[in-house]
């Protein structure tokens, strides 16, 4: 598979797995919450593309697009979700508390960066050449540890990539009402380059991340990647409460797929697409058929 | 004879040595300051790569330490007072306590938070409280509290490189000053470890040649020196025989040399400087009730009054539990005990 059809290839299986979890939740397959990543998946492909496989990615309660784009496997994550004993974690941590690798992530906001600042310095001392990824909404810069990491992360030159995908609304709040002053200016308050793009198209943000990825390994030292993006889904499972129109508006506009479709032959998009809708509907059986956790339910 | 800030210094100084992987985390903890109560004096001369002075942010270095824990280093945290700790508490339950669990046992966090609690210095309300109670019961913590019997150095050189899961290492104030109780400077007492536990030791103190003892004195910290004072008032002016049971680890808590002397003399005194409601020594009330019944007969615990803790010296004396508290709560049960 070439690398343009790869990275479509991770946008679909994104795009297909949350389909199916949101589906899925309303015919009972799976209980609890979740927070998909409709929308967003460009983000998420066009970062970790460009990591190595050694290198780190701290995620967040948004955590399924990160995860898949690591080379997670569909199969096990949606056992997680489902609380099977063949999930990520066994079904202990559900849809915000994955670990595979080097993957990590928390339903906590603003919990992973610090978090993610100690293991970059931890991997630096010990001679390790990784970085680490963080990804954070524009939801988690209200909390106060996410200031006390950028200062650690600056101050102490941990080799990180801090992503900010900023999606312009935290659950049902715009950020305009949660956010004072600019993003940018926030992080450039503590000395950390940021490099800002608004846009859903996955080559703009691979091309601006690979560079990124370079200099941060090279001068191991923090920058930040801020990825304006748009939530196509509810923040949970029912909850949007944005106009209709908006939202269609920005499916119309932002869609990763569509826009990354035009670098592709029709008939290997479509390949791809009836790869992955198999692959992720196996995934889904496989894991439907995996037994539960702690018994039957 | 050494002090106890001696000893913690030196399970630090060792355990950096030993291991490659200890770093050390804290605010103002550098030479030659050395921290607050100079517990780590010395150290940043002796390591400068792995010693680290971090801003004024509790939050951020505990989720910080836990990242590196995560990553193969053995982090260990100062922070300044034990009030602060509320600061590190997100990152402590909601991060560092849960990961090895909440990833399935993939991953260990070892982590020591050490901090001073207690009062009696005149630091007003919040810088003088014992908030390690707030801490018992997460999941995946463990508290330990040193004292001046056994080996405080080593209890903490061992929560260091022994332990792979976060640890709560809580100093007393006053004890930083006080000699260090083995078993030859215990002098009229017998200190001998009991129990199971082999780590995070317990002690029974008795005194030698008196009566088989009808009174459990249940302590930790730096009220186990006030313990060990009131067991000899209550042996010499009251004539009340009692033994001390001292707890190293308060959580997860084994009970078991507690029950096994209460077994033995039928009533119970727990003695803590923490506030009295849902304490540490309700949770051992409760476990006594549990497993022993009857056999309890009488139980009071000597705990703080529920205010701030003030920063007058009179009034700060009246709010914390004393010598005094302990006899009279002993006097209390042992009118039960003669009735």
């Amino acid at each position: 598979m070439t690398d343009a059809l790869a990275l479509y290839r991770s946008l679909v299986l994104i795009r297909r797995f949350e389909e199916t979890i949101l589906a899925e939740y309303r015919r009972g397959a799976f209980s609890g919450t979740t927070h998909t990543y409709l929308g967003q998946e460009a983000n998420a492909v066009g970062v970790i593309s460009n990591l190595e496989p050694d290198d780190i990615v701290v995620s967040n309660h948004r955590c399924h697009g990160h995860f898949l784009a690591y080379g997670g496997d569909p199969r096990a994550l949606f056992g997680e979700l489902m609380g099977r004993v063949t999930g990520v974690c066994g079904g202990r941590g559900g849809s915000q508390h994955l670990h595979w690798r080097n993957f990590y992530s928390n339903g906590i906001l603003g919990s992973t960066l610090p978090l993610a600042v100690g293991i970059a310095l931890a991997e630096k001392m010990q001679g390790r050449q990784t970085i680490t990824a963080v990804f954070a909404g524009d939801g988690a810069l209200g909390e106060g540890s996410v200031y006390e990491a950028f200062n650690f992360a600056s101050l102490w030159q941990a080799p990180l990539l801090i992503v900010i995908e900023n999606n312009h609304i935290a659950q049902t709040t715009p950020t305009n009402q949660a956010m004072s002053g600019s993003l940018a200016g926030r992080l450039a308050a503590f000395g950390i380059p940021a490099y800002e793009l608004d846009t859903s198209d996955v080559t703009e943000i691979s091309s601006a991340a690979q560079p990124l990825i370079a200099s941060i390994r090279r001068e191991q030292r923090p920058q930040a990647l801020i990825l304006n993006t748009a939530r196509f889904g509810p923040h949970s499972k029912s909850d949007d409460t944005r106009p209709a129109e908006l939202v269609d508006e920005l499916r119309r506009t932002r869609d990763p797929l569509a826009l990354y479709s035009r670098h592709i032959q029709p008939e290997l998009k479509n390949e791809v697409d009836v790869e992955v809708d198999a692959l992720v509907r196996a995934a889904f059986e496989q894991a439907l058929a995996d037994p539960p956790a702690g018994g039957a339910n | 004879m050494t002090a106890v800030l001696d000893a913690l210094t030196n399970g630090l100084q060792r355990a950096l040595s030993d291991d490659p992987h200890v770093v050390l985390l804290g605010e103002d903890i550098l030479d030659p300051y050395g921290g607050a109560f100079k517990v780590t004096r010395g150290l940043s001369s002796a390591f400068p790569e792995r010693v680290l002075a971090t801003p004024v942010s509790e939050a951020g270095m505990t989720g910080l330490a836990a990242g590196m824990a995560l990553r193969g280093l053995r982090p260990v945290v100062e922070i300044m007072f034990g009030d602060f700790s509320t600061l590190a508490v997100d990152s402590l339950v909601n991060t560092a306590a849960k990961l090895r669990w909440m990833y399935n046992e993939q991953v260990s966090v070892p982590l020591v938070l050490r901090t001073p609690m207690g009062g009696r210095r005149g630091y007003g309300p919040t810088h003088s409280q014992s908030l390690e109670k707030i801490f018992l019961g997460i999941p995946g913590l463990k508290v330990v509290a040193a004292s001046h019997f056994g080996d405080p150095g080593e209890l903490l050189y061992r929560a260091i490189l022994q332990q792979d899961d976060p640890v709560l290492f809580v100093e007393h104030k006053l004890l930083y000053g006080l000699q260090v109780v083995d078993a030859a400077a215990a002098a009229d007492f017998a200190v001998e470890r009991v129990g199971s536990a082999e780590i995070f030791p317990a002690y029974r103190l008795a005194m030698r040649g008196a009566p088989a003892p009808t009174l459990t004195l249940a302590a930790y910290g730096y009220m186990t020196e006030l313990a060990r004072q009131a067991l000899v008032k209550l042996a010499y002016e009251h004539e009340i025989f009692a033994e001390l049971i001292v707890l190293t680890q308060l959580a997860p808590l084994d009970a078991a040399p507690v029950l096994e002397s209460v077994i033995r003399t039928g009533h119970l005194l727990t003695v803590e400087e923490g506030t009295l409601s849902a304490g540490w020594g309700a949770e051992i009330l409760a476990r006594c009730a549990e497993t022993l019944g009857g056999q309890l007969k009488a139980a009071r615990r000597v705990a703080a009054v529920e205010t701030p803790i003030p920063a007058a010296a009179g009034l700060e004396r009246s709010s914390l539990p004393d010598v005094d508290d302990i006899l009279h709560a002993a006097e209390t049960i042992g009118a039960q005990l003669h009735a």
